[in-house]
């Protein structure tokens, strides 16, 4: 593809609120209005589920990396491809590609769990598409996973060549992380902002910016966010009395922005795990030497944690704690979509850990789909008076 | 000559089932034991227990999900499942789990004896659940955990073999994590590790896989010589327990020969074998022998299924392992088998279709369970491929393995007599009835 196509409409001159309200709506849209206009231009598109994938090796290749997270839609095709004990992610995932929103030449998954594991091969029995597991590490404590890690890169690599029809240049993929770093660390501004100052940006707000990534080249996210965040340092916004709190369970299926709206109006949420793939690496990514080592290397030891990676140095109880302590968040939200069996595991892990520390949290189930959130806005009004008020 | 032959019959028919039962009560007295005297074991899996190493360090070995269905089959998983549910854990998880940690915060106490606490951990990666499961216990014991991980098929029918890069790259990293979990077990064990003794461990583990793979063909035969269902969760118990042992070997030895003997003289599992059916999932332990009479009574019986496949590791492949040099045949060993348990899971509509022919199926049974994503995700879609692919009959049914409040017996009957039903009416219309 010779020239690459701006896909985000005329975006500079909108207020903050009229283009906050544009990207919630290109991140709701279910039908990826961005990606089809890659699409019209000539471009590939590799579809990848959650929760990390080594987009730079997509990007330098020309190819757009586009992240499969689920979507608030009715699941009517999926649904005999499923049973019953399953998270929404997994079934409104294949709904997209099965009723063409998304339309791919690759799609990837990862060893995350095991429905997600599953789906890999479900994908693969309905197009005829290349559908494979990236297996990402689940032993980083070998002293051997960083060349397995290279190596398996290396095997995505030949595949991206494969779709794209030509080589992949070292070259091609410094650039490919240069840019991702500059992106993670606009994405590490956005929450500094979260953090020191939240009444100046919605808990919504902040993550339509985020997961709007998923579906643009970095290029486009880089110039939104570096246009917007000194805006947001600026607004004339005053603080109010609210409880500052850590929001825990959003690395693979997302809730609703509704439902970060309703945390909203009696929280500050000054940090999350919300798309944590998006955010994976704590530090940028050496330049220095093999860029598929450097990648590998900085996904085993430059890296965040997700109940959905066992790494005997991070233990997940450990890094909660210390997320809330750095964010000075008076309580946590520990939540976990329905029927996520690594969310719901963790739930437990992380409440014996808050009960000890004397951490107030919240414990809660949703779904993607889910559309009510009186009752869940009552409760936690509930929660935040007990806490003010004892 | 004839009461020869009834001697003869009751000598060897049915001894695997009683030798397989002898030994599972001599592995739990001799758990019970290592317990009552204070002792540890390691923990491990069954997609992938490397009980190779381990037996090679004297370790009892405990298998949770055995424990866990044994108590299930026992009929008091509901009281341990309410208890994990007590402590936190969410009734939509995996029922092996939260019947393990109650038996767990019971200081062992099981049916079946007393469990030992874990002096180490060793998992694979074929389930997820695996990994979160060692995580409750480092929590609860403090104790080791190591994670052997295998790489499994990226694409259907993508598999890689010796000599392909991508092939020796997984080998690669499966050798590495070998000789560390020798490290670990060392200093765990205070032995040094032996490495005839391991080449013994993998010599046995050669037998057992050569006879299970033998196992599983002679049930092509007409009519079935044992129930894959019930009589080869038996067969499992022992593949899983005592891979590497001696005692496994010489199991899996007897078992054929007694397999061998009902196909030469014509002695089915059932008296009139009129449905041949392969098994997609995992039993329903909860109500387990009513289970198998749904089938049983309309003499169907269960010929195949993917859990003999995946439950035993992928022991099914037959793997033989080179003494000469042990660990890196171990590695391969691993990854070939580990790999192919995985594909049985995610990729199961390929045994079904592979295996309609040669075990002359009528009807194929899946059954996926709330309790396991790993088995359950992909079922109905592979059930689907299956149908557009191949012309025979599916049922489709959930429940679950450790849960009965979502067993439901008459609605699961009424679905089993209708699968039946439409298999007479097939098979009347095609005239052989």
């Amino acid at each position: 593809m010779a020239v690459k196509p701006v896909l985000l409409d005329r975006w500079e001159d909108k207020p903050l609120e009229e283009l906050f309200a544009y990207c919630r709506e290109l991140v709701e849209d279910p039908d990826y209005p961005t990606v089809k206009k890659w699409r019209r231009s000539g471009g590939k598109v590799v579809g990848h589920f959650q929760v990390y994938l080594p987009e730079e090796i997509v990007h330098a290749a020309g190819l757009l990396p586009l992240k499969i997270k689920g979507a608030q839609v009715d699941g009517m095709e999926a649904e005999s491809h499923f049973g019953s004990y399953l998270c929404s992610i997994i079934k409104t995932s294949l709904e997209l590609a099965l009723t063409n929103r998304v339309e791919l030449e690759m799609f990837v998954t990862h060893p995350i769990c095991d429905a997600a594991r599953n789906l890999g091969a479900i994908w693969g029995r309905n197009f005829p598409y290349k559908c494979q597991i990236l297996y990402l590490p689940q032993n980083p404590n070998s002293a051997a996973s960083v060349a397995y890690l290279t190596d398996e890169y290396n095997r995505l690599r030949r595949d991206m060549e494969a779709i794209s029809g030509e080589k992949i240049t070292d070259e091609a993929l410094r650039n490919s992380i240069v840019l991702y770093n500059q992106n993670r660390r606009l994405m590490a501004e956005l929450y500094t902002i979260k953090r020191e100052t939240p009444w100046l940006i919605n808990a919504e707000d902040a993550y339509c910016l985020i997961a709007l990534a998923g579906f643009i080249p970095r290029e486009e996210h880089n110039a939104l966010l570096a246009n917007v965040l000194p805006r947001i340092k600026t607004r004339d916004i005053k603080k109010q009395d609210k409880m500052r709190v850590v929001f825990e369970g959003g690395f693979c299926e997302q809730p609703p922005v509704d439902l970060l709206q309703t945390i909203n109006r009696s929280c500050y949420l000054v940090d999350d795990d919300l798309l944590i793939g998006m955010r994976w690496f704590l530090e940028d990514v050496s330049l220095q030497g093999d860029p598929m080592f450097n990648l590998a290397e900085a996904y085993i030891e430059k890296s965040s944690y997700s109940p959905v990676q066992h790494d005997l140095r991070k233990r997940k109880e450990d890094m909660l704690l210390a997320r809330i302590k750095n964010a000075h968040a008076e309580a946590a939200i520990v939540t976990a979509a329905k029927m996520c069996e690594p969310g719901l595991e963790e739930q437990v892990t992380y409440s014996k850990m808050l009960d000890d520390e004397k951490i107030p949290y919240f414990i809660s189930e949703f779904e993607e789909n889910q559309t009510s959130f009186d009752h869940l806005g009552i409760q936690l009004e509930t929660f935040v008076e007990n806490l003010l008020f004892s | 000559m004839k009461e020869k032959n009834n001697a003869i019959n009751q000598e060897i028919v049915g001894r695997g089932n009683r030798d397989g039962a002898n030994l599972f009560r001599q592995w739990f007295q001799e758990l019970t034991a290592t317990a009552e005297e204070g002792k540890g074991a390691a923990y491990v899996f069954v997609m992938g227990s490397i009980n190779e190493i381990l037996k090679t360090f004297d370790f009892p070995v405990v298998f949770p999900e055995i424990n866990s269905l044994q108590t299930a089959v026992r009929r008091v998983a509901g009281e341990l499942l309410s208890e994990a549910e007590d402590y936190g854990y969410s009734p939509d998880i995996c029922g092996y789990v939260k019947a393990d940690v109650a038996v767990q915060l019971n200081r062992g106490k099981h049916p079946m004896g007393r469990i030992p606490k874990p002096k180490i951990a060793v998992l694979t990666n074929a389930c997820n659940t695996y990994l979160k499961w060692a995580e409750i216990w480092e929590r609860i014991h403090d104790c080791p955990v190591f994670t052997i991980d295998i790489p499994g098929t990226r694409a259907d029918g993508t598999q890689t073999w010796q000599g392909h890069i991508d092939f020796e790259n997984d080998k690669k990293y499966i050798v590495a994590q070998l000789k560390e979990l020798i490290t670990v077990c060392e200093k765990i064990s205070g032995q040094k590790f032996d490495i005839d003794k391991f080449r013994e461990t993998l010599t046995h583990a050669n037998t057992m896989s050569a006879n299970w793979k033998r196992l599983l063909e002679l049930n092509t035969c007409k009519p079935a010589v044992y129930n894959a269902l019930t009589d080869g969760t038996i067969f499992l118990g022992v593949a899983n327990g005592f891979r590497g042992a001696e005692a496994g070997a010489r199991y899996f030895q007897e078992l054929v020969q007694e397999m061998e003997y009902k196909v030469a003289n014509g002695i089915g599992t059932v008296t009139d074998e009129q449905f041949r059916l392969f098994f997609v999932g995992v039993p329903c332990y909860p109500i387990f022998r009513r289970f198998n009479e749904f089938f049983t009574d309309w003499n169907g019986v269960f010929v195949s299924s993917t859990y003999l496949w995946f439950a035993s590791g992928g022991t099914n492949v037959g793997f033989q392992y080179d003494v000469h040099d042990p660990l890196e045949s171990l590695a391969e060993g691993l990854l070939i088998s580990v790999r192919d348990a995985m594909d049985s899971m995610f990729h199961q509509h390929r045994i079904v279709m592979q295996s309609v022919e040669p075990f002359h199926l009528d009807g194929v049974v899946y059954h996926p369970i709330k309790s396991c994503r790993t088995v359950s995700t992909g079922l109905a879609d592979g059930r689907r491929h299956v149908i557009e692919n191949v012309d025979i009959s599916t049922l489709f049914f959930e429940s679950d393995l450790m849960d009965k409040r979502v067993v439901s017996e008459a609605q699961m009957k009424n679905r089993v007599d209708a699968f039946f039903e439409g298999m007479t009416s097939k098979k009347q219309t095609a005239g052989r009835v």
